[in-house]
């Protein structure tokens, strides 16, 4: 069996008074043994709603999931003896200790911190000098670090981690995903949701999801490069006015804000030249334009657009 | 430059005990700037925005917003600033009419300024179709840029926006950004904090934080080549590196 994460046409709505919202809508994918998997996607693309299914948390309306071979209905108690969850909302004992909630997740799951002290080592040492602390008095880096530890001290087959990195700064952001590719290295499947574009190019296949619809799986490489449209790179000195007469073009289908350079999508693939001899016209000073590669952000807002189409 | 002076800090502090969250920082921010607030979790962005905002006290140090003294007269300086955090902004159980006029009731406008702005925003936004729906039925990114609407909703002087677009699509999350160029291009100061540092780009002015101390204050382009960095994000992973505590 290659697949430990399997997922097919997965619906579940809500309602609420008269109105029904489609969380998720016929989704289906599957995840490697081993894998490094991320959802990504905006608030209200559906993840969570996938996360505590695939937990056994939540029924789905209809469509079928299983968790290394394992039914997420019939095998729901085989399943969470074999999966580490972390949810989004920090969901550990607060008035407990580090140490306390740490020893309360192993003894649950019938272990000891030290039968599994190995896994967990690279993460937990880095909160250990606070271990006495409560756990609702540690700073959000280290509840991150101790809510992983908690998820992994059973020595999980599968790891699901719902946005462990929402709100969370750059640097710190950075690291934790160096901890999950070295968890990756012992052969975790790791799935994991965030709603940072950027993030994608650390996981080996994502998954684009918005309005409870996956409108791609690739690699991230293969995103970018199924990206049909060159990009242009344009700044200026007022890069406000520039993405006014930007947008007011007609030969010009696209035009936003992307870090230092403002990304522009030509309708009928017009040449730099024939963009830059407008621009001049405009009396833009420090006028640049490059050629640029598009991000993922840049594949996800196309991808957008051609599902609203 | 020194007269369109609307933020001031100079060494300003804030200890708790014996911990000091904010270390003397001093800067300026003009009128009309977009200022970007940037620093790691804990560095102490968020005491260093609760004081400029009124809101605590600071331990030592001067500081002034829109004219007014953080110490004497905190409570003119709410009066005189919008504020948006990602975690609050409206009321849900609320329509979008009803929360401008709850906002514009409680920075005392009248009925007349309340009817026409509402309309305004409504135009704005095209929000034609929802303006007596409840805000909880409205998307997420609607409401970040309702939520921005209302925050400038009584045409302060100054806006400080607590990362507002964090989990919001990049689309949205783009023209959210479109709202901000738009307001200061009205002359409206916006103070902002973001985790997204191609945002960091679009800022006028960016200062990072690192331990409680400004570390950094620049145009981003400025930083990136004092740093020698392709890009604000490596610029803030160089500086935030340094940084010895978290929260």
């Amino acid at each position: 069996m290659m697949q430990s994460i399997s997922v097919q046409h997965i619906v579940k709505t809500y309602s609420e008074k008269k109105q029904t919202i489609k969380a998720l809508n016929d989704i289906s994918f599957e995840v490697s043994k081993g894998e490094l998997f991320g959802i990504i996607g905006p608030d209200g693309a559906g993840k969570t709603s996938l996360f505590r299914i695939l937990t056994t948390l939540l029924l789905a309306d209809s469509g079928t999931a299983t968790v290394e071979g394992l039914d997420v209905v019939k095998d729901l108690k085989a399943i969470r003896k074999i999966s580490g969850y972390m949810p989004g909302r920090f969901s550990l004992y607060q008035d407990l200790s580090v140490i306390e909630n740490l020893n309360f997740f192993a003894t649950i799951f019938n272990t000891t911190v030290d039968e599994n002290y190995d896994l967990i080592k690279d993460i937990y040492s880095q909160i250990e000098p606070f271990k006495h602390r409560r756990a609702g008095k540690l700073s959000g880096g280290m509840k991150q670090k101790l809510a992983l530890s908690c998820a992994l001290i059973h020595r999980p087959t599968v790891l699901f981690l719902d946005e462990p990195t929402t709100g969370v700064d750059a640097v710190s952001r950075k690291e934790f995903w160096e901890m999950l590719r070295r968890l990756k290295e012992q052969g975790i499947t790791i799935l994991v949701s965030t709603p940072y574009m950027d993030e994608a190019s650390m996981c080996d296949r994502v998954a684009l999801m918005q309005s409870g619809s996956i409108m791609t799986i690739n690699t991230p490489q293969g995103i970018v490069q199924s990206f049909k449209n060159a990009i242009f790179g344009v700044r200026a000195k007022n890069m406000l006015h520039l993405l006014n007469d930007l947008k007011s073009n007609e030969m010009v289908s696209q035009a936003y804000p992307s870090g230092i350079y403002h990304h522009v999508i030509m309708k009928n693939g017009e040449s730099k030249e024939e963009l830059s001899a407008y621009l001049q016209t405009k009396n833009h000073q420090q006028l640049e334009i490059i050629d640029s590669t598009p991000t993922i952000e840049d594949c996800f807002m196309n991808l957008m657009q051609e599902n609203n189409e | 430059m020194s007269n369109d002076i609307i933020i001031s800090a100079t060494k300003l502090t804030k200890r708790f005990g014996h911990f000091t969250a904010v270390d003397e920082i001093t800067f300026d921010v003009h009128k009309g700037e977009i200022f970007g607030f940037l620093g790691a979790n804990g560095a102490g962005k968020t005491t260093a925005m609760r004081m400029l905002c009124g809101l605590s006290m600071p331990t030592s140090g001067k500081a002034s917003v829109a004219g007014f003294d953080v110490y004497k007269h905190n409570e003119d300086i709410k009066k005189n600033i919008g504020y948006m955090s990602q975690k609050f902004s409206l009321y849900e159980d609320l329509t979008v009419r009803e929360n401008m006029q709850l906002y514009g009731g409680i920075y005392g406008k009248s009925k007349a300024f309340i009817k026409d702005k509402t309309q305004e925003i409504v135009d704005q936004l095209h929000l034609g179709n929802e303006a007596d729906k409840l805000v909880k039925s409205l998307p997420l990114g609607w409401k970040q840029k309702l939520a921005f609407s209302v925050a400038i909703f009584h045409e302060p002087g100054i806006v400080f926006l607590d990362e507002p677009t964090g989990g919001v699509d990049p689309v949205t999350r783009r023209e959210f950004w479109n709202m901000i160029y738009e307001a200061a291009d009205k002359g409206i100061t916006v103070f902002v904090t973001t985790h997204y540092m191609d945002e960091a780009e679009y800022c006028s002015r960016v200062s990072i934080m690192v331990d409680g101390k400004i570390e950094a204050m620049d145009t981003p382009a400025e930083l990136r080549k004092r740093y020698n960095a392709p890009s604000m994000d490596e610029v803030f992973l160089k500086l935030a590196r340094k940084a010895t505590r978290s929260e």
